[in-house]
């Protein structure tokens, strides 16, 4: 027993079904105390499921999970009372005001009176929302509404956060907004579970990875190990002028393996692990008189490493499940 | 010369920084709320819904109205011969008619509710179980009382003269509010089996509609036939008319109300914990 101290969440064979569909199939997750961990997969791989059951939402079907040592079956009170969670809807009031979801919460997590109103009047300037702080929030924007959320669920600090795709929806600033958060939230030691659609996220807040699909874990690493398997970045390049692809197809494949003539016919790419090589490779291009329009160098999108992993895209599915939950909702 | 503006936004970042980290910085956690407080705070978030959206209490107010003056002007004269008279016998029934429709509302805003992510926040959180509930139905009282003086003020400027005076009143709303308590429960409990707010009200509805009018709410049930005299006499919601024109005319004996009190009672020891049996599974 003495082993798991430094296990925040510890997941077997968690098992959940809905009806025909197996949401959760057999999951297993190792998280250690003060890290984050990402939980990657496409629209219906079984992230939230996952999630509810660890918060105790949900009780699992099959399986077992212990939750800063306590068990999320027998112990749930007691899981409750070290975990918060930021859910994927928005979990918060929206017939009510900013300031008053939060003396709410406060209130319902033991502060008197004056104690909840300074708490929330705290938490709505860290958050950048004390002039919005008397308004409904249902006239809130989405990044706000995710501000408060994040400031609803931090009230009193825990000891582990659930993050339910967190930044979906938001445009860059908040997103950042959002990150800026979490790393905060890291360094005062908070573990934090993070579900996502995003590598680019995942890459960026998270210390490992479980790659989720079809409620299965398909594949565990830390973010550069995921990367690496899902081969490498890509380098694309867009050139002015259409004639000139031929002449830019033969420098790129001096320096580059993988070059392909993209769609669009002023555009070719190229697979490209190293930034370095590809800055060479653009300005070779560049100095051979190839006049280039634009060129990005990006990491493995979450599709690359899911063909990576699994030989098919993860969009198509995102697709069929988008449509059935829709169909689900109309019926 | 001019202050270099890519420093003064670090700057004002920097003091961003720091109260965030100030905001999330160890703040421990305090014992849990007792049940009575958690369900308080719950109640008050009832209250500032209704602040926020008055119109909420339109429903409340509007269809005390339309059925005292519908009932005592359109049937006054059939059944008691003079709308004056009629009102005497009538206004207590209205009374509980109007506070149990009221009842069906509980359900319905607990089924709009359920449907929001806020509800996984409470549920994740290590509060009594069934405080969202209880404290839903307590804020909820503010529409049964708010219904029920709408018929009293409105009986008494249309004519009507409680035996019992005030006190009177006052208690025969004080009970028709507690039964309303226990009747509650029933729909919120069909709140959570039902997928819809319009399903809960018209199904709260249908319910209500017999029982309320098979009643001796609004004729004496001696008139009836004797089947359904039987029923008339066996329906709590009688039981509920008897003993508040009882306590308003002042003739109210202990067996009547402790009848309607355990009826509440009971009402409220099988469906609460279903209520919230259901809330936990809920998702
Ligand atoms: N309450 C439910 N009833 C029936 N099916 C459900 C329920 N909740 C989830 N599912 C199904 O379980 C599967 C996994 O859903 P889940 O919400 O866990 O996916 P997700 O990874 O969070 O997806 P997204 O990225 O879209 O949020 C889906 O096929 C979904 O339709
Ligand atoms: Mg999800």
């Amino acid at each position: 027993m003495t082993t798991h101290s430094s296990l925040a969440i510890e997941a077997t064979g968690l098992v959940k079904v809905f009806g025909t569909t197996r949401a959760v199939d057999g999951v297993d997750l190792a998280v250690g105390t003060g890290s984050v961990y990402g939980v990657l997969g496409p629209n219906g791989a079984g992230k939230t499921t996952t999630i509810r059951m660890l918060a105790t939402l949900l009780s699992p079907d099959a399986g077992s999970a212990r939750v800063l040592g306590h068990d999320i079956v027998r112990e749930a009170e007691l899981v409750r009372g070290v975990v918060s969670l930021t859910g994927q809807l928005a979990s918060v009031d929206e017939d009510l005001t900013g300031r008053e979801n939060l003396i709410l919460l406060a209130r319902l997590l033991g502060l008197n009176r004056a104690a909840a109103k300074a708490r929330a009047a705290e938490l709505l300037e860290a958050f950048a929302l004390a002039d919005a702080a008397t308004r409904l929030v249902k006239n809130y924007s989405g990044g706000m509404r995710r501000r408060l959320d994040l400031a609803a669920s931090l009230v009193v600090t825990p000891q582990l956060m659930f993050l339910d795709e967190p930044t979906t929806g938001l445009d860059p600033r908040s997103r950042n907004q959002v990150w800026d958060i979490v790393r905060a939230l890291v360094a005062e030691g908070t573990t934090i579970l993070l579900c996502t659609q995003y590598l680019d996220e995942a890459d960026q807040l998270a210390d490992g990875i479980a790659v989720i699909d079809h409620g299965k874990v398909i594949a565990e690493g830390t973010p550069a190990q995921l990367k690496a398997s899902a081969g490498s970045g890509s380098l694309h390049v867009r050139l002015l002028d259409p004639a000139q692809r031929p002449e830019a197809k033969r420098l790129l494949t001096r320096e580059l393996d993988g070059v392909q003539l993209e769609p669009d016919p002023a555009t070719l790419s190229a697979s490209c692990a190293d930034a370095d090589r590809g800055a060479e490779a653009v300005a070779q291009l560049s100095r051979a008189g190839v006049r280039i329009a634009d060129f990005s160098l990006g990491q493995p999108t979450l599709d690359e490493v899911f063909l990576a992993l699994t030989g098919h895209p993860a969009a198509e599915e995102a697709g069929e499940e988008e449509a059935k939950v829709q169909d689900e909702r109309a019926a | 010369m001019s202050a270099d503006p890519t420093r003064e936004v670090d700057s004002e970042s920097a003091t961003e920084e720091v109260a965030l980290r100030k905001a999330l910085s160890s703040n421990p956690r305090p014992p849990r709320p007792s049940a009575l407080s958690a369900s308080l705070t719950f109640g008050w978030r009832g209250m500032l819904k209704v602040k926020h959206v008055p119109e909420q209490l339109l429903d409340a107010t509007m269809t005390p109205v339309l059925f005292t003056l519908l009932f005592t002007y359109m049937f006054g004269g059939a059944i008691a011969g003079s709308t004056r008279e009629y009102l005497q016998f009538l206004l207590p029934g209205i009374l509980v008619m109007s506070v149990l429709f009221t009842t069906v509302y509980s359900g319905v805003a607990l089924t709009t509710d359920a449907t929001k992510g806020v509800v996984d926040r409470f549920r994740s959180l290590p509060i009594w179980r069934p405080a969202p509930l209880v404290g839903a139905v307590l804020g909820d009282s503010v529409r049964y009382l708010v219904a029920a003086t709408v018929v009293v003020v409105l009986g008494v400027a249309l004519g009507f003269r409680p035996q019992a005076g005030l006190g009177g009143v006052v208690a025969a709303v004080a009970l028709v509010v507690v039964f309303a308590f226990g009747l509650a429960w029933v729909f919120t409990t069909v709140g959570l089996l039902m997928r819809t707010p319009s399903a809960v009200l018209n199904g709260g509805f249908m319910a209500l509609f017999p029982l309320t009018f098979l009643s001796n709410a609004f004729v004496e049930p001696e008139t009836l036939p004797g089947w359904l005299e039987t029923f008339v006499e066996a329906n709590p919601v009688s039981h509920l008319v008897t003993a508040s024109r009882g306590l308003m005319d002042g003739t109210a004996t202990a067996g009547e109300i402790g009848l309607v009190l355990a009826s509440a009672a009971a009402l409220t020891a099988v469906f609460a914990p279903l209520t919230t049996r259901l809330y936990r599974s809920k998702g």
